[in-house]
């Protein structure tokens, strides 16, 4: 008779198809995955204890180090928690700002996600290029207007750190005008794709009850056929004056993954174009004591990131630094649903889950 | 769910306290509803919440050390009907923090507890995997507490 037996397989830390140094102990028989147990933890940096260290303001720039596609995301999340925990109003001009940057780094992360889910599934580095360029184009905007192109640091308590330069608008909205005929280019190159599809459809499927019991928030949930977006649910900034539709599908499959991320940079596209063309003049920031002390107090503030629920928890003592500071990580919590996902597919198929699911390893690690 | 439309966390926190006289329930002034409740009877009462209060999503689990003690925070939402938040909170022991698992009701609560127990020391007993996470096994301490000594000296000092 012939004896079969399973055999253990360490993909990564590093390796090319998990985004960063992130290690899956794979048990595989044959080409068949029989259990995953991702090991997670080599970017870990500390950031909620290097928090304590410093000032509020100090951790900003830490923001942008987590989820370090889209730091503009990030730092919205972190500035409406403290803004929360201390009852500081923003601006109008600043909260369009605001939703333009959040906005526009949705569209970047989505970029990135295709993209690279597309190079890990053999199509190597031709779609990825494409998006890419595209994303250039948001970064020069990024540039413009915070300096920095990937670590912002643009964000501030009560508003933003500069205003808008003079040819930033323009830009912004030239951009954004030509921007659906890019999604429509992508798109029919990749969305009826018969390999993309035969490679996509009815993998890795997350059924809807477990990912809620599994706290999975973003496009991964949104796939999986619940519509539930922080922002509409709970909106935040000034989300509750533009028109956009939440999309969601119902398969939940790596499939419907690719595809909710190309309809939200639609929906993504359509939020700019109404805050481009409303914005108003006026302050860009709260004027604030220069030794921010917010009174004892906690606060939870959630935000809807491009990867899920980014919240955090501000605890403060009174004192000028953040006695904790609780990040509420989306893509570490996604990621643990993985050996669920993925167990009884074949290898290359373990692969295209993991980059369905868009994980940055900045913001499992801290 | 029988309940209407109409109701909200206020409600439900109200209704916890007469549904659990022996939990120890307690409203917490903060700026989301918030409820203490006694470790010994968190499972009891998340098993309410989530079937009968509807609160399905489990958001977050986060620790905190205050120096006499250590709180652990469970955010609930629901994304059925909407509602939330509603947090629970326990306070434990800093010499011997244990509270039960929550990964039988949520599966989302497996690694977030495995982070808190990796940074902070708190046992989450029954918990099926209870391993560090972020930090390799052998690390020495626990690094959120306040009294951790392991933090190497600052490369610069600063005036602030």
């Amino acid at each position: 008779m012939l004896k079969t037996d399973t055999i253990v397989v360490n993909m990564g830390p590093q390796h090319p198809s998990t985004h960063g140094v992130f290690r899956m102990v794979v048990t595989l028989d044959g080409e068949r995955v029989v259990n995953v147990d991702p090991v997670v933890g080599y970017l870990h940096r500390g950031v909620e204890k290097l928090a304590e260290r410093g000032t509020y303001l100090q951790f900003m720039p830490l923001t942008d180090r987590n989820d370090y596609i889209c730091a503009m995301n990030n730092n919205l999340g972190y500035a409406v928690a403290v803004e929360k925990l201390a009852g500081i109003a923003v601006p109008e001009r600043a909260e369009y700002i605001r939703v333009i940057m959040a906005e526009l780094g949705r569209i970047v992360n989505h970029l990135i996600l295709v993209g690279f889910l597309l190079n890990d599934l053999g199509a190597f580095f031709t779609p990825v290029l494409y998006c890419l360029r595209e994303r250039e184009k948001i970064l020069d905007l990024f540039e413009m207007a915070s300096g920095s192109r990937m670590t912002c640091n643009y964000m501030r308590f009560g508003g933003v750190a500069a205003d808008l330069p003079e040819e930033f608008l323009p830009r912004a909205r030239k951009l954004v005008a030509s921007f659906p005929a890019f999604i429509d280019e992508l798109e029919a190159l990749l969305s009826t794709n018969e390999i993309l599809v035969a490679r996509t459809r009815g993998v890795g499927v997350l059924p809807a009850d477990a990912a809620i019991n599994g706290s999975i928030t973003g496009p991964m949930l949104r796939a999986s056929g619940v519509r539930y977006d922080i922002r509409r649910v709970e909106p935040y900034s000034i989300y509750d004056r533009f028109d956009f539709q939440v999309p969601a599908l119902e398969h939940g499959d790596s499939y419907d993954r690719y595809m909710l991320r190309i309809l939200e940079m639609r929906q993504s596209v359509r939020i700019l174009e109404q805050a481009l063309a409303q914005i108003p003049a006026g302050e860009i920031q709260t004027r604030l004591p220069k030794a921010f002390r917010p009174a004892p107090g906690e606060a939870y503030a959630r935000t809807e990131s491009p990867k899920g629920e980014l919240g955090y928890y501000v605890v403060s003592d009174g004192s000028g630094n953040p006695y904790r500071i609780k990040i509420r990580p989306p893509s570490f919590i996604n990621i643990s649903i993985l050996s669920q996902m993925s167990v009884g597919w074949k290898v290359a198929d373990l692969i295209t889950i993991l980059g369905s699911i868009d994980i940055i390893l900045g913001e499992v690690d801290r | 769910m029988t309940e209407d439309a109409t109701i909200t966390t206020q409600h439900i926190v109200d209704q916890l306290g007469s549904a659990f006289p022996q939990a120890g329930i307690e409203p917490v002034a903060a700026k989301d509803p918030m409820v203490r409740v006694k470790p010994e009877h968190l499972v009891e009462v998340a098993t309410y919440l989530r079937d009968q209060a509807g609160l399905d999503y489990l958001s977050h689990v986060t620790g905190i050390d205050y120096s006499d003690r250590i709180e652990v925070l469970y955010y609930l939402y629901s994304m059925k009907r909407h509602l939330g938040p509603l947090a629970l909170r326990v306070s434990l022991s800093r010499e011997n923090p244990q509270v039960p698992s929550l990964v039988s009701l949520w599966s989302g609560a497996d690694w977030q507890e495995r982070e808190v127990y990796d940074l902070l020391g708190v046992v989450f007993t029954a918990h099926p995997n209870l391993k560090r996470i972020l930090l390799w096994d052998g690390f020495p301490g626990y690094p959120l507490r306040k009294d951790f000594q392991g933090e190497p000296e600052p490369p610069f000092r600063h005036s602030y």
